[in-house]
């Protein structure tokens, strides 16, 4: 029998969101542990680091043209520029690249 | 003090580029989703309240092959176990007697993409900050997912290509600021390419989805850094996101 697809999604959804307030359920005040501090202040860096490459060069029609976004995004942040100048340089390099590619 | 209202607009025009990269990430999901035999609503309801990517590509496959309640949320847990870990990082910067309430509405705008911009701002997390985020990124991610299920190929090939780099431009303006002010953290930005690079290549960890190939990585590289280079104390404040 075929369960029901609109019971499914809303189980999904809530077994989804129960993942991401576990923390909030259980934590009541910050964590002193000097290692647990370190580890929390590189996740964020590394989480989105190893989902930008290589699924950057992966994500483009022409990989060639992802790896230029890459770096003029990484050129264009390390200068000082906001996410949304960035994430704008980023798509319109892609754009502009292959054309020719 | 800050507004409520200012902090929510901000958070609103910095979830813009990631609604764009969700639209085309989600074009694809949705792609997906209609041969699994979702029709463009259910795409969109799913969409709109689970916002997670790798999570729902699963649930799709799951639900295509009739698969029973418990093993979907056996499957949701682990595949989506990097929201606790995200959960801990932004519930470490509220103070001891930050109401429930608080806790619980920051947790639930929880995606890869508003976790790493809500770290990244200077201060207390806010859900402001986060509703902002979320309000602009969601439905662009519920009606790429429609609009992937009922119209699959008529968006050109180079929009999409080029609109799923908003995504990663994200996530480097993110990084790239505070790898430029700590020496540690741009190592453990190279380390994370190279070594995410590394396990796209090799063998057996190449065979984990790419949401557990994630949060091994994670936990694996931001442990020997906290090893090796641990946080003096509370200080451990994450660089800043231009407040433009």
């Amino acid at each position: 029998m075929q369960i029901n697809v609109y019971l499914y999604i809303f189980v999904m959804a809530f077994a989804t969101w129960l993942m991401r307030v576990a923390a909030s359920l259980i934590m009541k005040k910050p964590i002193q542990n000097r290692f647990f501090q370190s580890f929390l202040y590189y996740v964020p860096y590394v989480t989105l680091a190893v989902m930008t490459f290589p699924a950057i060069v992966e994500a483009t029609q022409s990989p060639l043209a992802g790896a230029a976004a890459l770096i003029v995004c990484i050129g264009a942040a390390w200068f000082g520029q906001g996410l949304f100048t960035v994430a704008v340089l980023g798509c319109v390099t892609v754009l502009v690249l292959e054309l020719f590619l | 003090m800050e507004k409520g209202r200012d902090i929510f607009i901000q958070g609103y025009r910095h979830g813009i580029p990631i609604g764009l990269g969700y639209f085309a990430v989600a074009f694809s999901l949705g792609i997906a989703a209609r041969d699994y035999g979702f029709s463009a609503a259910q795409g969109f309801l799913s969409s709109l309240f689970t916002y997670a990517s790798a999570g729902q590509y699963m649930g799709f496959a799951l639900y295509a092959a009739n698969t029973t309640f418990a093993e979907l949320i056996l499957l949701t847990f682990i595949i989506n176990a990097r929201y606790i870990l995200m959960g801990f990082a932004l519930n470490q910067r509220m103070p001891e007697g930050t109401p429930l309430r608080t806790r619980l509405l920051v947790g639930s705008c929880i995606t890869d993409e508003i976790f790493g911009i809500t770290i990244a701002r200077p201060g207390v997390p806010t859900p402001y900050y986060t509703f902002g985020a979320l309000i602009a990124a969601v439905p662009l991610w519920a009606l790429g997912t429609a609009c992937g299920i009922s119209m699959g190929n008529i968006l050109p090939a180079r929009i999409v290509s080029a609109l799923s780099v908003a995504l990663f431009g994200m996530f480097i303006a993110v990084i790239i600021p505070p790898a430029r002010k700590d020496k540690a953290v741009l190592g453990a930005v190279m380390i994370s390419f190279a070594c995410s690079y590394a396990a796209v290549k090799l063998p057996f960890i190449s065979n984990l989805s790419q949401g557990n190939r994630t949060i091994l990585l994670t936990v694996v590289i931001s442990a020997v850094f906290a090893m090796l280079f641990p946080r003096k104390t509370e200080e451990a404040e994450g660089g800043a996101v231009d407040a433009d």
